[in-house]
């Protein structure tokens, strides 16, 4: 761990931004966002694509150069002094950036040089991480002929090798099937444990519902910011759940009502969020009735997916998809 | 720069030229199907060849036949010297590619029928013992009528071919083949090397890391040094072997000078790989670069029969001053010393576009 010239306030945050911006000619990626990463912490941002999770990443390891804005990053400035952050940060890429045409071990012992584990280390180092991401009898397989999943191991294994302080991982689980991505946060929990600090991107709500503490971006704007309970917490009376004998009618009728911000049909209910709790329970019961449906409304417990729908507007990945 | 990092970079090169198929083939392949495709000769009428006099006699008649030659065209009188010896010394030097040489006693010779004139070629170049050839058909009495309009005027101008006494083209195109095989592969191979990289998203994880400018261009290069130092030996080989290439010069020089060619054509490459957009933009580029060279570098046409903007775009080529080299090594067994100027245009080349290359790369996505 290097804590050289940190101050003793600082060191409990890892990455600390304000007012970032950037700009591509006349498109604002990322507008005004401000940050703070506690450390020891797995942070989640979510947002639909396109929403300026991977500018913000670019930029807070140093990729790209804001158009305005502060960032500090392990108490580095950023981007003025990105390369000594580069020997304690991973960064896993949102498409796989590891060589295909080489083998698993050779990645491997490519990565161990270029991030500076010493060469005494390096061997021991790369056994370990081959036995502990289940790579032990395929260390001689070419990157480019494994599965998904596989890669996804490999890039996270080669990320860590260096045992980096700080882990920045871009949408990585996007193209891993459920099982999978479950081991693979599994991995990243370990990694949380032995206390490095973790940024994780996704447009997945239940793997948003693990992090310590997430911050949901659309276009460009940072819109909520918090521990997964406090934001649930925030919309307790606004999240309805509606049993009525003909949802899909029910649907659009419910639709149709001013203060109604989404209506989504799980089996035979319907879950609805409202912009203001009682006032849009009653309108809705009267509209039910009107329409002649029969239907009965509860108070459903909000979670991340209307905390999602609350603050950007529109829905996250189908229900189905959350099921993993 | 690291050496283990730097070493990191070229064992990856090295691992993944091993898995690429094509790219192996190209690197024995190309060799051999050019040296046999050259093999076969180009030969060409030229004008304005450098030419060193060394007129013994200076008498009127010996100044009439040298300006004479002089107004045929075919030579540019570059130096003037007072011995045959200063003249095939100067021609060893590539300094002048013909020598005339008019004799104390030009004209008792003259007079009496016999050679009365010596040409001494650079054999070197088959266009150049062909162009020295029309000089020998020139009627000496031609440049005698009005001074001596009575005599018998039967004089002869003898040519002596150096290096190449027997014309064959071979000699002339083998040499230049190590060099044209050279700006083709190695060119091509860097140009592709960053894109490459770039395309397959490997390059997102490479910024992301300690490795510098310099260690990456650097490891991504040296690699491939080796392979050209083995194409030059495949070239050398089958010339010898199929074509009777002699190497006058010292083997050690050859190498020098393809070192030096291998070098300048890969920081080429690189800066080429730092400026395309794909792979496919690179090869494009790489077109560019080789056809101007081999049309203009002396390969195909002699650089002396070129127009004076043409030369000057043949200058900046490494190709035209490995000619030179290559040539003046081989045929002629001069070392590389004595052809400094064109090994210092060479390394003058490679600092260019190296260093040019290593600040076109940023380690940034934007």
């Amino acid at each position: 761990m290097n804590t050289v010239g940190a101050t003793p306030a600082a060191t409990d945050v890892a990455i600390r931004a304000r007012g970032l911006v950037k700009r591509f000619g006349t498109l604002t990626a990322v507008d005004h966002v401000d940050l703070n990463v506690p450390r020891a912490n797995v942070y989640g941002f979510l947002g639909p694509n396109g929403s300026g999770k991977s500018t913000t990443i670019r930029m807070l390891c140093g990729l790209l150069t804001p158009t305005a804005g502060e960032i500090q990053v392990l108490d580095l400035k950023i981007p003025q002094q990105a390369e000594a952050l580069r020997l304690r940060i991973g960064y896993m890429t949102q498409k796989f950036s590891l060589f295909e045409d080489l083998t698993v071990r050779e990645n491997l012992e490519f990565l161990a040089a270029v991030l500076g584990v010493p060469k005494a280390e390096s061997r021991r180092r790369i056994e370990e991480l081959l036995e502990q991401y289940n790579f032990a009898d395929r260390q001689k397989q070419l990157a480019g002929t494994m599965s998904g999943g596989q890669k996804q191991r490999l890039a996270l294994a080669g990320a860590v090798i260096h045992k980096p302080e700080l882990l920045f991982l871009d949408e990585p689980t996007s193209a891993v099937d459920p099982e999978s991505r479950r081991d693979f946060w599994e991995k990243l929990f370990d990694l949380a444990d032995a206390g490095t600090t973790l940024l994780v991107s996704t447009h997945y709500m239940d793997e948003a519902e693990r992090c310590h503490r997430i911050a949901i971006l659309d276009h460009g704007r940072l819109v909520a910011d918090g521990t997964p309970g406090e934001l649930t917490a925030a919309l307790v009376g606004r999240s309805l759940v509606v049993h009525a004998a003909a949802p899909r009618r029910a649907q659009q009728v419910i639709t149709a009502i001013a203060g109604v911000l989404s209506v989504a049909q799980i089996g035979n209910a319907l879950r609805v969020l409202c912009a203001d709790g009682n006032a849009t329970s009653e309108s809705i019961r009267a509209k039910l009735r009107e329409a002649a449906i029969e239907a009965t409304i509860e108070t459903g417990t909000p979670n991340l997916e209307d905390v999602f729908v609350a603050s950007t507007g529109q829905r996250g990945r189908p229900a189905a998809e959350r099921a993993a | 720069m690291k050496w283990r990092r730097l070493s990191a970079v070229m064992v990856k090169e090295v691992r993944q030229l091993r898995r690429d198929r094509i790219t192996l083939a190209m690197i024995l392949g190309i060799p051999v199907m050019q040296l046999i495709l050259f093999g076969y000769a180009i030969n060409l009428n030229l004008r304005g060849l450098v030419a060193g006099i060394a007129d013994q006699a200076n008498t009127s008649a010996s100044r009439a036949v040298v300006m004479d030659m002089v107004a045929s065209g075919v030579i540019t009188p570059g130096l003037s010297a007072t011995s045959p010896q200063q003249l095939s010394d100067a021609l060893r030097r590539g300094e002048i590619s013909v020598g005339v040489v008019i004799p104390p006693d030009f004209e008792a010779r003259r007079f009496e029928g016999r050679e009365a004139v010596q040409v001494l070629v650079d054999g070197s170049d088959t266009v150049v013992q062909g162009a020295a050839a029309q000089l020998a058909q020139m009627p000496l009495n031609a440049a005698m009528k009005n001074a001596t309009a009575t005599g018998p005027a039967t004089g002869q101008i003898s040519v002596v071919s150096f290096y190449n006494p027997q014309r064959r083209s071979a000699l002339n195109i083998v040499p230049g083949l190590i060099g044209v095989i050279l700006t083709m592969t190695m060119v091509l191979f860097t140009g592709v090397a960053i894109v490459r990289e770039r395309e397959r998203g490997n390059m997102e994880l490479l910024i992301a890391t300690p490795v510098s400018r310099a260690e990456l261009m650097v490891g991504k290069v040296a690699p491939y040094v080796l392979i050209g130092l083995l194409q030059t030996t495949v070239v050398l080989a089958l010339g010898t072997w199929i074509f009777g290439v002699p190497v006058a010069g010292s083997l050690l020089d050859v190498y020098a000078a393809a070192m030096l060619l291998i070098i300048a054509n890969l920081s080429l490459g690189l800066l080429i790989s730092t400026r395309a957009q794909s792979q496919f933009q690179a090869m494009q580029m790489t077109f560019f670069v080789f056809l101007p060279s081999i049309l203009l570098s002396g390969f195909m046409f002699p650089y002396a029969g070129m127009p004076r903007i043409a030369q000057w775009i043949a200058e900046v080529m490494p190709l035209t001053h490995f000619l030179r080299l290559i040539r003046g090594i081989m045929l002629r067994g001069a070392s590389v010393a004595e052809l400094w100027m064109d090994a210092l245009a060479l390394l003058a080349f490679i600092a260019v576009m190296m260093t040019t290359a290593i600040l076109r790369f940023h380690k940034r996505l934007d």
